[in-house]
């Protein structure tokens, strides 16, 4: 027995499969993985993918003519693609990882071949497959119940939301890694995400907020994720034609992958 | 065989959490094929040990090799050839024991037959239910099916069997025992007696963190040359540990004759396991 354990050991050195293509297989398996935990658990499911959607039926049939100059659906679906982007990739990201913290599944995945950095692309793809998903279905929803406006540019509008689902990521690491406890996860994500959302306008106009709320917006990230989506969507622009709005969300994403890479931690925060 | 090399070798480690001194100053061999046991109460820094040893803790001095490398610095390769049980880990609820396996297979370069391992750690009937429908006795073997899944050729046991009742405590012994018949190398942390004596080659005890005493459970008990003598006098219960017994037993037999009388519910016996375990543990100094 331990002779042929030998052999096959040696023939896993030379037999197995080179760097790059054992990398993919590595990402594309976990990628799976991902996406068995996300659609097997309903709750969550329910919570990312269903909730904007729902969100975006409730607000299209209360609100009518026009928000800002734009009919109102088209804003509410702008509103809508940008708090589901905030949605999916801090708050639901977010949560799922202090849970897989605290049980001890980061840890144990730890001990796996599987390298750290596969895990966490794997996790961000996932979101982002996730994300575009419910983004498709948002819109589908728009066209078919309310008729609402095909976006200018398809192209500039799915490159808004790519660097919307990289940013609202690094948040959502960064966040992650400061919850100390998997029970008030959802609670504090939560607390961060939909008044973000409020403030930024994607439930609707915010130019009769008081003026300190609209001071407060000017800070969020989620107020140039949609300007940025405004943009693509109602002109055709692309990012490069609003580099202040890219800066201050790069920042935000930025600033979420620095206190992660100095905060993220594999191991329950039990000592 | 003779001439392989440690599969762990560890030299003065040293680990501290702030002020508490969890290890101080551990030294051990294990070898190809071996079953360790690291054996001691709560809070005696075998956790702390063995998460050094899986790679999870970097230590604050003193020299650990695992198969060759050092662990702290390992990469994705090195754990290719290790498997884990940790003492706490969840694996995901909604799984079934199936997919789990599988999961955990994608990670590995060659990893063993998903359908085998469930058999071989006694699962296959549980192969379609998740997780959160398994007993604890089940999520135990489960874990151990995913640290077997990659073909290891060594395999950290943190606590194996705590919790369990003596049943399943008894069908995770014969899983521990067919791995080592597989040629694995295993290292076992538990506080309980029987399981380091029915399992374990050689054992270490350890209290404090450090290493009291090191060997073969055999080596253990006959490293005390003490006897125990036992026997009623006037109704109560007389216990005496000597190092002599044979001197002992002729000045007690030679008393009794002479007065005539009987040495009741006479006993002389050698310390099992235990005795020297708690002997160590409660009384010893460790420094």
């Amino acid at each position: 027995m331990s002779s042929s354990h030998v052999e096959g050991r040696s023939a896993r050195g030379a037999g197995s499969r080179g760097g790059l293509g054992r990398t993919l297989a590595l990402l594309a398996h976990e990628v799976r993985m991902q996406q068995l935990l996300f659609w097997r658990n309903r709750e969550s499911a329910v919570f990312v993918f269903v909730f904007p959607p729902l969100l975006f039926l409730l607000l299209g049939s209360v609100y009518s003519d026009t928000i800002d100059g734009e009919r109102a659906v088209d804003v509410l679906l702008v509103g809508m693609l940008g708090y589901g982007c905030a949605n999916t990739a801090l708050a639901g990201l977010a949560i799922s990882l202090v849970v897989r913290r605290e049980s001890g599944m980061l840890k144990r995945l730890r001990a796996t071949p599987l390298p750290a950095w596969a895990y966490l692309t794997a996790v961000v793809l996932s979101t982002l497959v996730v994300f575009l998903l419910q983004m498709a279905v948002t819109i589908l929803l728009g066209f078919l119940l309310f008729d609402a406006d095909a976006p200018l540019s398809w192209v500039a509008l799915v490159l808004v939301l790519l660097l919307g689902v990289a940013a609202f990521a690094g948040m959502g690491f960064g966040v992650a890694s400061l919850i100390r406890s998997d029970e008030g996860a959802s609670a504090v994500v939560n607390l961060i995400v939909l008044p973000m959302a409020f403030l930024s306008g994607s439930f609707g106009s915010t130019n009769d907020y008081p003026e300190v709320l609209q001071r407060i917006a000017e800070a969020l990230p989620l107020t140039y994720l949609l300007r940025l989506t405004k943009e693509a969507y109602f002109h055709g622009d692309y990012l490069s034609s609003d580099l202040t709005a890219v800066a201050v969300l790069a920042a935000w994403g930025a600033g979420g992958y620095v206190v992660a890479a100095k905060r993220f931690s594999w191991q329950p925060r039990e000592k | 065989m003779t001439a392989a090399a440690a599969a762990i070798r560890v030299r003065s480690l040293h680990k501290a959490y702030g002020e508490h001194e969890a290890v101080r100053g551990i030294d051990f061999d294990v070898s190809p094929g071996e079953v360790f046991g690291l054996l001691g109460p709560n809070g005696a820094g075998k956790t702390t040990t063995v998460e050094i040893l899986e790679g999870y803790r970097e230590r604050d001095s003193g020299e650990v090799e695992v198969l060759g490398l050092d662990p702290w610095r390992a990469g994705p390769a090195h754990r290719e050839r290790i498997g884990v049980v940790l003492q706490h880990s969840d694996l995901p609820a909604l799984l079934t024991v199936r997919e789990v396996h599988a999961m955990f297979a994608g990670y590995y370069a060659q990893p063993r037959d998903v359908d085998e391992v469930i058999e071989l750690v006694g699962l296959a009937d549980k192969a379609g239910a998740q997780v959160k429908a398994l007993s604890g006795g089940q999520k135990r073997r489960l874990d151990l099916g995913v640290a077997l899944i990659g073909d290891p050729e060594l395999v950290f046991l943190d606590e194996p069997t705590t919790g369990f009742d003596p049943s399943a405590r008894r069908s995770a012994w014969e899983l521990v025992r067919s791995l080592r018949s597989l040629g694995k190398t295993i290292v076992l942390t538990t506080h309980y007696l029987d399981e380091a004596q029915q399992l374990a080659d050689r054992v270490a005890v350890i209290r404090e963190g450090q290493v009291l005493r090191i060997g073969t459970p055999g080596e253990l008990i006959g490293g005390t040359s003490e006897v125990e003598v036992r026997y009623r006098k006037d109704g109560h219960e007389v216990v005496v540990t000597t190092s002599e017994p044979t001197r002992l037993l002729a000045e007690l037999t030679t008393a009794a004759l002479a007065e005539g009388r009987e040495l009741e519910g006479l006993e002389v016996r050698r310390p099992t396991l235990e005795d020297v375990y708690l002997g160590l543990v409660d009384e010893e100094p460790a420094e």
